[in-house]
């Protein structure tokens, strides 16, 4: 059991991702320390991929950014190592699966459960091939996250029955990016989740605006946002760190306060 | 749980948004695959519009100047838009629109598949776009037009290396973004299943029409069939109905760029190794974390740093060979057979071509090679020029 079930202690959960090594690993560690201040609940770390297919142009570029200065999964493990010596906050990779696969799914896993990571989430891996990473991840103590769409229908119950850690719940049709709308009933999959298993359901894809958290954390157990803090690290690079934790404390208080 | 391997290839490593999509694709296919009316309908597309069957001409000068085995050419390059890319588009189109799509999407490298899917959308009335990578627009230029011609929209892909890896990626996101209405054309033997089933079974009418053919011509099956390979789709049409004779050597060629000692190739079995992407697990050209490698090669429609599932699975169980060939190779191969037989073939096709000319001349005369042409050169002329150093206005 991983420690991510204290992420939803809190009232409801907000949930920043950050890109590793945007604008470079020494500010992403600052980043943690800082949003942990700020009421971040969980933390997701983006391992950069070369070829992201689940994200829009914001994050493809800090994917981009990230790997231009030759950062690498052992890179990102080191600077976890120095993390948990410092904060216990819940915190989970998100990653594409070649970069687990090509490591070794075994290896990687093991690895990273040894740093004190909690969770995986690999939004190129449906539940149809989970069994690459699944049991792995069960067997060293890590939960893989499962994300359910608006097209995911009478999946859902399948899916969430087996879910572990949270359910990703994604918001829109279209890859991660600002919205200025988010038209689903996020309400009705989360019902069909907690029919299936009482299991927190956090909602991310195209939120920024507090206002936009306090409606999707209302109808769920948190928000996720992703774009709109990598958008600050593109912006302030180097200085980024107290825009993003003064962003990320007006996002866990419209979390908290909700609509 | 895992639908689509190939061995252990294959399978469906896609965003959930996408997975009620491709269910519903297999579904369709499945049901229609062996629908009469279907498939008459599809057949009738073949023969009046596709302009099949395409020829399998013996190619006398090549055989007499290299001295060894009989050299066959199967002529994709006469089909209407000129490549074997309009075999899949025909039933990829058709059946999206049996399923009540309204729209195609679709990668595309040379620009031959985006042209295929942009003449098809313009025959069935169905609104399409095209995901093109900016580096190969610029390199294709000609097949941009052409699109634009058709009533197609083109999207130059300014991500990443700029070429099909990228198209493909985009068009993917593109897909998420619009499902209702929308079918993804996907291109090749690739992606997630049941894609490179379904454009295997759409392009099998190649191997199924050779056969045929050398039966007739010669009363045996050939020696070698040979095809250039990218994601694999002409070569597994050329392939396919051949996989069961033990006694068909298949050979897949692939794009060496400038060497598969260099960085600059996109020979994937040479220098990849397994990986998941694209929807897929196969071999993929990657560094030691995964990270997709900028692949290169002078030919955009091989320019891809992956090989279809199925074409991973012959590799691994010793049916089929895969063999590098380089830019310059390609370049002479593609002159070769120009001046020798008066065929201008698309520089993919060129790879095969170049290495027919290395095996060719030590087979015995009486062996038989079968080499897929599977497009026409027209669009290639001016950077093959180029790559000589000479400019030209298109």
């Amino acid at each position: 059991m991983s420690k991510i079930k204290n992420a939803f202690q809190n009232g409801k959960a907000f949930i920043p991702f950050i890109t590793c090594g945007d604008p470079s690993l020494a500010v992403t560690e600052q980043l943690v320390y800082a949003m942990e201040e700020a009421g971040a609940d969980l933390i997701e770390l983006g391992i950069p991929f070369s070829d992201p297919t689940a994200e829009g142009p914001v994050i493809q570029e800090a994917n981009i950014r990230a790997l231009s200065q030759g950062i690498t999964t052992d890179d990102i493990f080191d600077m976890v190592k120095r993390i948990r010596k410092n904060t216990q906050i819940p915190m989970v990779f998100m990653t594409y699966a070649n970069v687990v696969f090509s490591y070794g799914a075994e290896r990687f896993i093991k690895k990273a459960a040894e740093l004190g990571m909690d969770g995986l989430i690999l939004p190129d891996v449906p539940y149809e091939e989970k069994e690459d990473f699944d049991p792995l991840c069960k067997q060293y103590g890590l939960d893989l996250v499962s994300l359910i769409a608006p097209t995911s229908k009478e999946r859902i119950s399948m899916i969430a029955k087996e879910a572990s850690g949270f359910v990703y719940c994604v918001s829109s049709l279209g890859v991660t990016g600002v919205r200025n709308e988010i038209q689903t009933d996020i309400g009705s999959m989360v019902k069909l989740v907690k029919e299936a298993q009482d299991i927190p359901c956090a909602v991310g894809f195209g939120i920024s605006t507090p206002e936009q958290a306090a409606r999707m954390a209302a109808v769920s157990d948190g928000a996720i946002v992703g774009s709109a803090i990598v958008k600050l690290c593109a912006k302030y690079k180097e200085e980024c760190v107290p825009y993003v934790k003064e962003y990320v404390h007006s996002m866990k208080e419209a979390c908290v306060k909700g609509k | 749980m895992s639908r689509g391997r190939f061995g252990i290839h294959g399978g469906q490593y896609m965003p959930e948004t996408l997975m009620n999509a491709v269910i519903e694709l297999e579904e369709a296919y499945h049901h229609y695959k062996n629908d009469p009316g279907f498939n008459a309908e599809l057949t009738r597309l073949y023969n009046e519009y596709a302009g099949r069957p395409s020829r399998l001409t013996y190619a006398a000068h090549m055989t007499e100047d290299l001295g060894g085995a009989k050299i066959y050419l199967k002529r994709e390059d006469l089909n209407h838009t000129g490549s074997h890319k309009i075999n899949n588009v025909l039933g990829q189109v058709l059946l999206a629109k049996k399923m009540g799509k309204t729209r195609v999407i679709a990668e595309t490298g040379a620009g031959q598949h985006g042209v295929a899917t942009a003449t098809v959308a313009a025959l069935m009335g169905m609104e399409c776009e095209v995901f093109m990578g900016e580096e190969d627009t610029k390199r294709q230029a000609l097949n941009v037009y052409r699109m634009k011609l058709l009533g197609a929209q083109v999207h130059p892909v300014k991500s990443g290396t700029g070429t099909l890896k990228d198209a493909v990626s985009e068009t993917m996101r593109e897909w998420t973004n619009r499902i209702d209405d929308t079918h993804y054309v996907l291109g090749s033997v690739m992606g997630p299943h049941p894609f490179p089933t379904i454009v295997r079974d759409f392009q099998a009418v190649i191997s199924k029409e050779i056969k045929a053919q050398m039966l007739e011509k010669e009363g045996r099956l050939p020696d070698v069939v040979m095809a250039c390979v990218g994601g694999g789709s002409n070569a597994i049409g050329a392939f396919y109905h051949f996989i069961e004779d033990e006694g068909v050597q298949l050979i897949g060629c692939e794009a060496a760029g400038r060497g598969v000692d260099t960085k600059e190739t996109a020979a994937t079995i040479a220098t990849g190794k397994l990986g998941i992407f694209h929807g897929m697990k196969s071999y993929f050209c990657q560094d030691e974390y995964g990270q997709i490698a900028p692949v290169y090669s002078i030919s955009a429609g091989l320019d891809y740093p992956g090989i279809g599932p199925e074409h991973a699975h012959l590799y691994d169980i010793g049916r089929a060979q895969y063999v590098p060939v380089t830019d310059d190779e390609a370049v002479e191969a593609f002159e070769y057979l120009s001046r020798t037989e008066g065929i201008i073939p698309a520089i993919e096709s060129a790879h095969a071509v170049a290495h027919a000319m290395k095996i060719a001349p030590k087979m015995e005369k009486d062996k038989i090679i079968v080499i897929n042409i599977s497009g026409r050169g027209d669009k290639d002329c001016a950077a093959i020029a180029r790559y000589r150093g000479e400019e030209i206005y298109e």
